[in-house]
C-alpha cells in the first residue's frame, strides 16, 4: 500500500488508511489532542486528495477497528448489503461527494447506497465536503419514522421537550413542559434528563410525563433518559415508556464505559416493541456526540469523525426513532470554538443522514468553549436549512440541570415561521385545535404556560 | 375614498404638525438640534438608572402579557429555576430576558478568563507554582498538563513545604477565579482552624495556576501527605461564576483517579453551600478520611459498615 501525494513540490506520504483518514479530518482539538492530527494545513488537504482517490473497498476493508476485536465493527460490517456494495465498491471518495452532490441523484438513490456503506465510508466522504456540501447534501435526505407520530416529513420541524430540573421535582419539570407545549415544543418528545437515575424516581416521571400526554391527548411519546437499564427494569414493573435511550459510543470499548454493549442494547429493542406503550414501529432514542470514545481512552487511535460515523452504523440496527449528536457538550478539549462546533454539527447531522438514521442535533455549548448563544442559533438555522429533524427545546436555552446552554422553545417557534416549517402534523393538528397555533403560526393564546392549567 | 376619511387624514396630519412644532427649539438660528424644554436642555435631562436586574425580585417577574391565569403562572414559576413565563415578542423572547441571559453568560466569561487577586493569596501567605500549562487556551485544551507539575515548581515546593503532614492544603484556579477570589476568605480560615482544633498537622498551603483536580497526584509525589486537598474553581453555570469544590484523596499518588477522591461541591453565596458551613465539612471529611485511612469508593465501603459513624457530610 502507498498513500501518497506531491502539494507545491512536497512530497506528502500517509502510513495507513487510519491516519490518512485523522489526518484528512477538519481541525478538531479532540483530534489534536489524542496525537493524530495533521501538523499542518497543507498536510491536511494532501490527505483530502489522496483520500478522494481511495476507492471505498478499501474502507470496506479496514475498518477503525478489526472486526475480530470490536462488536461495533462487527453490526455494521454485517449489516452491509452486499448487492449494493459491489456496485459502489469501486467508487472513489471523491467520487462518492460528487454523486451525492448531482442533480440527477435523487433522495430515493441515495437512501439506497446508505445500505451499501460503512461507518468509515460515510465518515471519509465527510472529510471532503464543505460546510455548504454537507447541508445541500444532507436536505437531500429525509429519513421518517413512527413511534406515537411522525417524524421527519419534508416541511416539517420537531422540538424535545426538554424540562429537566436541578432536583427532578415533579411539580418544577411539569411546569416546565407545560412551557414548553405551549411554544410548540414537544412534537419529537418528552424527553428528561433525571439528575437521579434510580428506579423509583425513573418510574415517577415517566408516570408524570404520560398522566399529562393522556390528559391533553397529546400525539407524542415520553423517554426518560436514564441507563437503558433502567428503564427496562421500569417497563418490566410496568411503566408507560414511550421511547427507550440510549447514549452510544463508536467502539465496543466506548460502549463498555457507558455500562451497554450489543446484547443488552439488542435485549433493550426487543422489550421496547414488547412493552412500550406506543405504536411504533420505532421505539428507540439514541445521543451520541464527537470525542466520547477519546475521553474513555476508547478511540483506538482513530479520529473523532470516524468514531462518531461508527455510532450511527450502531443505531442503524435499532431502527430508531431519533438521534441526535450533543454537538458541544464534550467541552474544549474535543472541539474548542464556535467554528469547530459549527463544522462538527454539520458533520454529523450529514453523516447520520447520509447513513439512514432520522437526525436531529442538540446545537449546544458549555461555558468553557468559545461559543456564545449567537452561535448556536447560527448553527440551528444551517441547520434547518440542511432538514434536520429535531432540536432541543429548553427555557430559554439554559438548562438548570445539566448546565449547559442548547436551543429553547422560542427558537423552535423561529426557525418554523423562518423557514417555513410546521411541527410534526399529528401535533400541529392538536395545536390548532386548542387554539395555540394557526396557520404555522402560534397564536396569542400560546407561550402562556398557565393555558394547560386548566384542566 | 370617502369624505370622512379624507377628514380623518387631515386631522392626523394636522395634530402630526402640531406635535413636530412643539418639540421644535424656539430659535430656528441654532445650528444643531438641542432641544430644550423649560430652557434645560432634553440630552442633560434624560436619566436611566436602572436596579439590578439579576436580583431575584426581578427574574422572577413574569414577562408573559396577558397570561390566561397570572397567579397559576407565578406558582409554576417558583416550581423551578428554569426560565419559563418569560414571554415573547413574536416568536423571540422579549428583550428583558434575552439581556439577562446575555448577563448570567457574560459572569462566566469573566470567571473562567479572570485572575486570582494577588492580595487573596497573601492573605493567607500562599505562594505560587504552575502546572505544565502556559497559557488559558492551554489550559482548555489539555488537561493533561494541567495535572502535571513543573520541575522548577517541584524544586519549589521541595524548598518552601514540610514533608509528610497529615494534610496538605492546595488552591487552584481552575475554571474560576472568581470562586477563588469570592469564596477563599470565609473557607480557609475555617479549615486551617478546625484542623488546628483537631489537632491534624498541616503542611505549608500554596497556589496552583492552571490547576486541574489530578494535580494533588503530582503534589504528592513531592510532599508525601496522607491527605491531600485541592479547594479549585469549578467550571460557572449561568448566573452562578464562582462555584468552588474541595476535593480530597487519602495517600494520592500517579494513577489515582476520581474513584479514590471525596468532593464538596458547589461551594459559594450565589445559591450554594455557604463556604464556612462548607469549611467545617472539609475538616468533617479529612477526619473520617484520617480515620479510615481511605478516601472515594473504599471509603464508601468501610464506612457503610460502620453506619452510626457517619457524619453529615455523607449527604454530599
Amino acid at each position: 500500500m502507498l498513500l501518497r501525494t506531491k502539494l507545491f513540490g512536497k512530497t506528502y506520504e500517509f502510513g495507513s488508511i487510519k491516519e490518512l483518514l485523522a489526518k484528512a479530518n477538519e481541525e478538531k482539538s479532540g483530534d489534536r489532542q489524542a496525537g493524530i492530527a495533521a501538523e499542518s494545513v497543507t498536510e491536511r488537504v494532501a490527505a483530502k486528495f489522496v483520500l478522494s482517490e481511495l476507492p471505498l473497498w478499501a474502507l470496506y476493508e479496514n475498518p477503525a477497528v478489526p472486526y475480530e476485536d470490536d462488536e461495533v465493527t462487527r453490526v455494521i460490517i454485517d449489516q452491509v448489503n452486499l448487492t449494493i456494495y459491489n456496485e459502489i465498491k469501486n467508487w472513489t471518495v471523491g467520487e462518492l461527494r460528487e454523486w451525492i452532490m448531482k442533480d440527477a441523484t435523487t433522495p430515493q438513490m441515495i437512501r439506497r447506497v446508505s445500505n451499501g456503506l460503512t461507518a468509515e465510508m460515510v465518515a471519509a466522504v465527510t472529510k471532503l465536503m464543505s460546510n455548504m456540501d454537507l447541508i445541500y447534501g444532507a436536505s437531500k435526505v429525509r429519513v421518517t419514522a413512527h413511534c406515537a407520530n411522525t417524524i421527519g416529513l419534508p416541511g416539517t420541524l420537531a422540538s424535545r421537550n426538554q424540562p429537566n430540573h436541578p432536583t427532578d421535582s415533579v411539580e418544577g419539570i411539569r411546569a416546565t413542559i407545560y412551557e414548553g407545549l405551549s411554544y410548540g415544543s414537544g412534537d419529537s418528545v418528552i424527553g428528561i434528563n433525571p439528575v437521579d437515575d434510580s428506579l423509583g424516581s425513573v418510574m415517577r416521571l415517566l408516570d408524570m410525563t404520560y398522566d399529562v400526554i393522556q390528559k391533553w391527548e397529546i400525539p407524542t411519546q415520553n423517554c426518560l433518559l436514564a441507563h437503558v437499564t433502567t428503564q427496562m427494569e421500569a417497563m418490566k414493573r410496568g411503566s408507560p415508556v414511550g421511547m427507550v435511550f440510549q447514549s452510544l459510543a463508536g467502539s465496543q470499548k466506548g460502549n463498555e464505559a457507558f455500562g451497554v454493549s450489543v446484547g443488552m442494547l439488542d435485549e433493550a429493542y426487543e422489550m421496547a416493541r414488547k412493552y412500550a406503550w406506543t405504536a411504533g414501529p420505532n421505539y428507540m432514542y439514541f445521543e451520541t456526540g464527537q470525542g466520547s470514545e477519546l475521553s474513555a481512552d476508547a478511540h483506538h487511535g482513530a479520529d473523532q469523525l470516524v468514531m462518531e460515523a461508527r455510532c450511527y452504523g450502531l443505531a442503524k440496527r435499532y431502527h430508531p426513532f431519533q438521534v441526535n449528536t450533543v454537538v458541544g457538550f464534550i467541552g474544549p478539549e474535543y472541539l474548542y470554538d464556535s467554528v469547530q462546533i459549527t463544522r462538527a454539527g454539520l458533520e454529523d447531522h450529514f453523516m447520520g443522514k447520509l447513513y439512514g438514521v432520522p437526525m436531529g442535533v442538540d446545537a449546544c455549548y458549555t461555558n468553557h468553549a468559545k461559543a456564545t448563544q449567537n452561535d448556536i442559533e447560527n448553527l440551528a438555522v444551517l441547520l434547518t436549512a440542511a432538514g434536520c429533524n429535531y432540536f432541543m427545546g429548553v427555557p430559554l436555552g439554559d438548562d438548570v440541570m445539566l448546565s449547559y446552554q442548547c436551543t429553547s422553545f422560542h427558537d423552535a417557534a423561529s426557525l418554523r415561521q423562518l423557514l417555513g416549517l410546521r411541527p410534526l402534523p399529528e401535533f400541529e393538528a392538536w395545536m390548532e385545535n386548542l387554539g395555540l397555533m394557526k396557520d404555522g403560526k402560534l397564536t396569542e393564546k400560546a407561550g402562556d404556560a398557565s393555558f394547560f392549567l386548566q384542566k | 375614498m370617502d369624505q370622512n376619511q379624507i377628514e380623518a387624514i387631515v386631522q392626523a396630519v394636522l395634530a402630526e404638525l402640531k406635535k413636530k412644532e412643539a418639540s421644535q427649539p424656539t430659535s430656528t438660528a441654532s445650528p444643531a438640534p438641542v432641544s430644550t424644554v423649560s430652557g434645560v436642555n432634553k440630552t442633560d435631562a434624560l436619566i436611566i438608572d436602572l436596579p439590578d436586574p439579576t436580583t431575584p425580585e426581578f427574574r422572577n417577574a413574569v414577562g408573559v402579557e396577558n397570561p390566561m391565569n397570572l397567579e397559576g403562572l407565578l406558582n409554576l414559576k417558583s416550581t423551578t429555576p428554569a426560565r419559563i413565563g418569560a414571554g415573547r415578542a413574536g416568536p423571540r423572547p422579549r428583550t428583558k430576558s434575552w439581556l439577562l441571559f446575555q448577563a448570567d453568560h457574560g459572569v462566566t466569561q469573566d470567571a473562567i478568563y479572570g485572575k486570582v487577586r494577588q492580595e487573596v493569596l497573601d492573605q493567607f501567605g500562599l505562594f505560587t507554582v504552575q502546572t505544565q500549562v502556559k497559557d488559558k487556551a492551554e489550559y482548555l485544551l489539555r488537561p493533561d498538563l494541567g495535572r502535571l507539575l513543573t520541575p522548577e515548581a517541584k524544586m519549589l515546593i521541595g524548598q518552601k513545604c514540610v514533608k509528610k503532614p497529615q494534610v496538605q492544603m492546595v488552591v487552584g484556579d481552575g475554571l474560576s477565579a472568581a470562586a477563588i477570589n469570592n469564596n477563599l476568605p470565609q473557607i480557609f480560615p475555617v479549615i486551617k482552624q478546625g484542623l488546628e482544633a483537631a489537632n491534624i498537622s498541616m503542611g505549608a498551603p500554596f497556589f496552583i495556576k492552571f490547576a486541574r483536580v489530578g494535580v494533588i497526584n503530582d503534589v504528592n509525589t513531592v510532599i508525601g501527605a496522607d491527605v491531600v486537598v485541592i479547594l479549585i474553581g469549578e467550571r460557572p453555570g449561568l448566573g452562578v461564576a464562582d462555584a468552588m469544590s474541595a476535593y480530597m484523596g487519602w495517600r494520592p499518588g500517579p494513577g489515582r483517579t476520581d474513584a479514590q477522591r471525596d468532593v464538596i461541591c458547589m461551594i459559594t453565596n450565589n445559591g450554594g453551600l455557604n463556604p464556612l458551613e462548607a469549611g467545617a465539612f472539609v475538616v468533617e471529611l479529612i477526619r473520617k478520611i484520617l480515620k479510615y485511612q481511605a478516601s472515594g469508593v473504599e471509603l464508601k465501603l468501610k464506612t457503610s459498615e460502620d453506619a452510626p459513624e457517619r457524619p453529615p457530610s455523607d449527604v454530599l
